[in-house]
């Protein structure tokens, strides 16, 4: 009933479930709370020492451990992808210390764990995203102090952030931020998205999902529930615009969606495909083809 | 069979299942919190000292322990046998300071007392704030109406007994913001989430 799960792999060890004692789960679950009372605002936390390098996402793995439950299904991306070195380790490392189902389908998963990308498939009510966050504070880079940032977020003094954007724009005539695009969330608390292409930001806004946010090296949880408005800053001459694609999926033929080049060979040639590798394979196995297409049959053989 | 006399009074026990139940009971609570004014089940087989409910003492057990400070109102601190459980099972120091406390418990919701009793957080750590675990008898819909994160559109609910004057009281906490506190109602078989973003609309 409530034995701890062994790994078959590991023998001699055995964990907690999501390998997280109590105590810490507790503490995060309180943390998890409080950032959703405060949408937007970065809750402190103790985090934890996890068996994972910092750069792996210790702080996301932390808030899915303290949410998942027995009957969750646990999707994983990094970049888009389920099947990169980082995905395929932390669901592995779920599937051993908790022994929860995974999927690599958005609209199967109720827990989806992500590395800088939001899926394409629009998420569902009910369902829960965590991003791993490196850097939680939008303004460290402009405020190195963190009892400053704290001070500046208490008065909602956001002046700092707006006079970056409007550097990028005096050097580059247009903002150039294109990853950890800043937002507001419900009208207060400017937020770090984790470095996501400003092309997901959009998706915040009004997500039917809970989104969840774990910095680990960072100590901080923040979060955005479901239906909360998500502004992108901008300027009323400079108006936010996310990135468009010239040129539809490669292989899927998908258009409004974030596109990844890929070098095909060293003589320059390359196309652009989906970063959301089950997006596009959903779609090939619909039988949508791009102009780098196999034929389907052997597309459905893999 | 006649007890000892001098035995130990029974205590209550814990979750069957710690991890899990643990588990269960904070995802409804969070779920409940992310979509505000909505009932959500939470399934609780404890049997804690009157006149704690199952559900408030799942959400005792899910949350406290040595780091959080409880509170608890007249009508639970007039049973010892609460305190004592919560004690046991939770580590959590019982406070009579409401001012000090991270949770509060309230059994008798009618003398629901002032939200300014509690902490509201401090302008640079909003979320060192008291949340309030209150023990109603059902919940419905239509009295109350919100709007605020966690809700597309509005949300009506109801639940009893409450003071009259909650929505003004709601919307005083609302005033605050990002200061105040978070309240979650109990009633029998469910949770109910009412965070300090919760906007009352005011029909006149
Ligand atoms: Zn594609």
């Amino acid at each position: 009933m409530n034995a701890p799960v062994t790994a078959s792999s590991m023998p001699a060890i055995t964990y907690n479930f999501a390998y997280l004692d109590e105590q810490t789960k507790r503490m995060i679950r309180r943390a998890i709370l409080k950032a959703i009372a405060i949408p937007g605002y970065q809750v402190p936390f103790a985090s934890r020492e996890m068996p994972m390098p910092y750069g792996w996402g210790t702080g996301g793995v932390q808030v899915t451990a303290a949410i998942l439950g027995a009957d969750d299904v646990l999707k994983v991306i990094d970049q888009g992808s389920d099947d990169t070195t980082n995905a395929v380790a932390i669901r592995t490392f779920f599937e051993t210390t908790a022994g929860v189902a995974t999927t690599t389908r958005t609209q199967d998963a109720t827990i989806i764990q992500t590395r800088h990308r939001i899926p394409e498939a629009e998420l569902k009510a009910g369902q829960t995203i965590v991003f791993q966050v490196p850097i939680p504070e939008p303004l460290r880079y402009l405020e190195p102090r963190e009892t400053e940032t704290r001070r500046l977020h208490a008065l909602a003094d956001y002046g700092l952030m707006q006079v970056k954007l409007y550097e990028d724009i005096a050097r580059h005539g247009h903002i150039a931020t294109t990853y950890a695009y800043p937002v507001k969330v419900e009208g207060r608390y400017v937020m770090d998205p984790s470095p996501i292409p400003k092309f997901d930001n959009p998706k915040m806004n009004d997500s039917p999902a809970l989104q969840l946010f774990g910095a680990g090296r960072e100590k901080r949880i923040y979060a955005i529930p479901p239906h909360t408005q998500v502004v992108s800053l901008d300027f009323e001459d400079h108006p936010f615009k996310v990135q468009a694609f010239k040129e539809p999926c490669a292989l899927c033929g998908a258009t409004g969606v974030y596109l990844d080049e890929v070098i095909l060979d060293d003589k320059g040639g390359r196309m652009f495909v989906c970063s959301d590798t089950d997006h596009c394979s959903t779609r090939q196995a619909e039988g949508h083809t791009g102009t780098m297409s196999a034929p389907y049959q052997e597309a459905a053989h893999d | 069979m006649a007890i000892p006399a001098l035995a130990v009074p029974a205590l209550a026990a814990g979750f069957a299942d710690p991890v899990h139940d643990a588990q269960r009971s904070f995802a409804a609570v969070m779920r409940a919190m992310s979509e505000p004014g909505l009932p959500v089940p939470l399934a609780s087989d404890l049997d804690p000292p009157a006149p704690l409910s199952r559900e408030a003492a799942a959400c005792a057990l899910a949350l406290l322990d040595y780091e959080t400070p409880v509170f608890l109102d007249a009508a639970l601190s007039a049973a010892p046998a609460v305190a004592a459980f919560l004690r046991f099972h939770t580590g959590a120091p019982v406070v009579d300071d409401p001012a000090a406390a991270r949770f509060a418990f309230i059994a008798d919701a009618a003398a629901l007392p002032d939200f300014g009793a509690f902490a509201q957080g401090e302008p640079d750590y909003p979320d060192r704030s008291a949340t309030l675990i209150v023990q109603v008898s059902d919940f419905g819909t239509g009295a109350i109406v919100l709007e605020g994160p966690g809700i597309k559109g509005r949300r009506s609910f109801s639940a009893a007994p409450l003071p009259s004057d909650l929505p003004a009281r709601l919307a005083a906490n609302r005033a605050l913001y990002p200061l105040g506190i978070d309240l979650i109602l109990t009633a029998p078989g469910g949770v109910l989430g009412l965070p300090r973003t919760v906007k009352p609309v005011m029909e006149d």
